[in-house]
């Protein structure tokens, strides 16, 4: 009886060991000061399992800042973001912004979707072609070519999963995601119909995320980016 | 069967009609004094565009006013500019929202003069006389002196006129009628019903008009009877209607009392929203970064020696029941709490606060604890603390059982002895979040 005692109290202390060896260690740092956003976000910002709180490592900081404060104001809605970020200031929005930013981690191979392939080749054109006789621009028009996105404050439309595009374009066509104006991205994706979105996503969701896949920046010499220009972004705070 | 039941019956009936007939009464009485109101003398709606313009330094004060006084908590909708209503306050009557204070003509306070404004401010009366609701808490504005009501008045017109019409009320009736509201001010409110009480020291009488008067601190710290109304000098705590946080008691040491506190943990806390002894958290976290970290150190001081000074009172919290030891709760503050808050629950100075001691996790009433750890938080970004540490949300990924598990184990460990948190405590947050 006595052994059998102390083989459990053995085993529960092998059990306890490795969960003591992962203990954090408190650091005083940014990663530590935005724990709450990585809890849902995945470490550093890589996206959880989910499929529902997206990646944040590597986008754009003004992309993000103004996200930030979309869920603040109002403008996007998720309580568990509105309720958290209630108390914090448009200076510390831009700094967690910044760190988000900065972390550039590897990404996950496409999820393969069964989608047809009529399907995937419309995703395929309304994303690098547009439809013009609907008034539609190309996703790469504004998000870059390689869709990686474009600086300051254009996201990349790659590395992020099916089900979370599919949710944001619907989010964007019924009004229910927003942007400060001029929201062009509201304009455009009321044009959309809920299979043009479904193909969109599955597309897009489908492509691996080009290596150097940083956001371009806004300088380069491309006209037709100039559409982005202004759209959806709010001025960032003064730095003293 | 007793022979006298009938008889009781009967008496019954009488006095419910008796009381239905009085109740009547009340109204029919209370809806013609409202009306009586509303037979001001006509003014000039121009006069107050003639008059000259304030002066920088005026407006100024007035702005710094505006900010003690909150205003633009409630009179700001989220992502509109300041000051331009459409805010929806929730009460258990229904929906108000708050006015447009912008000086647009047609939608705002434009046609308004400073004799109109210092009327709202102390009678809780409408420009057109009509009566207010008591969700704008003119019970605590009726001190506002009124030097201060006409810098605030001229802080408001200096701001860009925002044409927003303000939106109708959503309450239910009867709550909806002016007959209603003229009859819960017959028996709630009077105008000038608070006097701040003459004490020699001018700290002290400046910190009673910041906390009962412009601050309406009451409208959160106070306790609601089922009509709403709730007194303008209590501090001794009171769920905050329909948000799902309790505003502890200021009267009470085992609350939010700080008679024992050092002055300077009180202003740093009123400052920058964390000192020494705890931090501002929830619906406080947000008074400290949109009012009283504007507010100057003469002020906080005074706010703070006020406070320091309140008669102090036992919680009027009902004793929790005796605490109980939870397994559960141990195993998953082992897993998840202890990073942070180490094993004896003693925090990290500066970042983390110490849970061993801390009187949010011992108070009777658990419910800002849920929303702690269902919703997580951080304390407000400051101009003296501007990059705060927070607190993950739990809402996705611990159940209702955990999250009460997890708090149970808080609340009976390092000397804690207050009751256990349920389930059903934790679905109530969850269901009806704060915000």
């Amino acid at each position: 009886m006595a052994r059998t005692a102390w083989a459990l109290m053995l085993i529960c202390l092998s059990l306890l060991a490795p969960a003591a060896q992962a203990t954090q260690i408190f650091e005083d740092s940014m990663a530590q000061r935005s724990l709450a956003c990585t809890h849902c976000h995945g470490a550093g910002g890589r996206a959880a399992p989910d499929g529902y709180h997206p990646r944040i490592a590597g986008k754009p900081a003004i992309y993000l800042y103004n996200q930030l404060l979309n869920f603040r104001d109002g403008r996007r809605h998720y309580g568990p973001m509105t309720q958290l970020l209630a108390p914090l200031s448009d200076e510390y929005l831009l700094a967690i912004a910044e760190h988000f930013s900065a972390l550039q981690l590897p990404y996950p191979a496409p999820v393969p979707h069964k989608s047809s392939a009529e399907l995937l080749e419309r995703g395929r054109t309304l994303a690098l072609q547009g439809d013009a006789p609907r008034q539609l621009l190309a996703c790469a028009q504004c998000h870059g070519q390689r869709l990686t996105g474009m600086l300051p404050h254009v996201p990349g439309l790659l590395g992020l999963p099916r089900d979370y595009l599919n949710a944001q374009l619907g989010a964007w066509r019924t009004g229910k995601r927003r942007a400060h104006a001029p929201d062009c991205m509201a304009d455009i994706a009321k044009r959309l119909q809920p299979q043009d979105i479904e193909a969109l996503a599955s597309w897009l969701a489908a492509q691996a995320v080009p290596a150097g896949s940083a956001a371009a920046p806004s300088n380069a010499p491309r006209g037709a980016q100039d559409a982005a220009v202004g759209c959806g972004t709010a001025k960032a705070p003064q730095r003293p | 069967m007793s022979p006298s039941r009938p008889k009781a019956k009967r008496w019954r009936a009488a006095a419910l009609s008796g009381v239905l007939i009085s109740a009547l009464i009340g109204v029919l009485l209370a809806t013609t004094l409202a009306w009586q109101g509303r037979d001001e003398p006509a003014r000039d709606p121009d006069s107050s565009r003639s008059a000259a313009p304030a002066d920088a330094q005026t407006v100024q004060q007035g702005a710094y006013l505006a900010r003690a006084g909150n205003c633009m908590a409630c009179h700001t909708s989220a992502g509109a500019p300041a000051y331009s209503g459409g805010r929806g306050i929730e009460t258990p009557f229904g929906t108000v929202y708050a006015g447009n204070l912008t000086p647009d003509l047609q939608t705002g306070i434009g046609r308004w003069s400073a004799d109109d404004f210092w009327r709202a401010l102390r009678e809780g009366r409408s420009r057109d006389g009509r009566l207010l609701y008591p969700a704008f808490p003119y019970a605590n504005y009726s001190v506002i002196r009124r030097e201060d009501s006409d810098a605030m008045f001229a802080y408001l017109r200096s701001l860009t006129p925002v044409h927003q019409p303000n939106r109708a009320h959503d309450l239910r009736w009867p709550f909806n009628t002016q007959a209603a509201l003229a009859f819960w001010r017959a028996l709630y409110f009077e105008p000038g019903q608070i006097k701040v009480e003459a004490q020699a020291d001018a700290t002290l009488l400046r910190g009673a008009y910041l906390v009962q008067g412009l601050g309406h601190c009451s409208a959160c710290h106070s306790a609601r009877n089922a009509l709403g109304a709730s007194n303008p000098l209590d501090l001794a705590g009171g769920l905050i209607p329909m948000q799902n946080w309790y505003a502890p008691s200021l009267n009470s040491r085992e609350e939010a009392g700080v008679m024992h506190w050092p002055l300077a943990d009180i202003v740093a806390l009123l400052k920058t929203g964390v000192s020494a002894r705890g931090s501002a958290q929830g619906p406080m976290a947000e008074v400290v970064l949109h009012s009283t970290q504007h507010l100057s150190e003469a002020d906080l001081q005074a706010i703070g020696v006020f406070l320091q000074r309140l008669p102090e009172q036992a919680s009027r919290l009902p004793e929790p029941a005796p605490p109980t030891a939870n397994r559960a709760g141990a195993a998953l503050y082992d897993k998840r709490g202890v990073q942070g808050y180490g094993e004896q629950g003693q925090g990290v100075p500066g970042a983390y606060p110490a849970l061993a001691g801390n009187r949010a996790v011992g108070m009777a009433q658990p419910v800002n604890l849920v929303q702690m750890v269902l919703h997580g938080g951080y304390a407000p970004a400051t101009a003296g603390n501007p990059r705060p540490f927070g607190m993950p949300p739990y809402i996705v990924d611990l159940s209702n059982q955990e999250i009460a598990d997890l708090l149970s184990h808080l609340r009976s460990s390092w000397g804690h002895a207050a009751g256990a948190v349920s389930a059903v405590d934790v679905q109530r947050s969850r269901a009806q979040p704060g915000r």
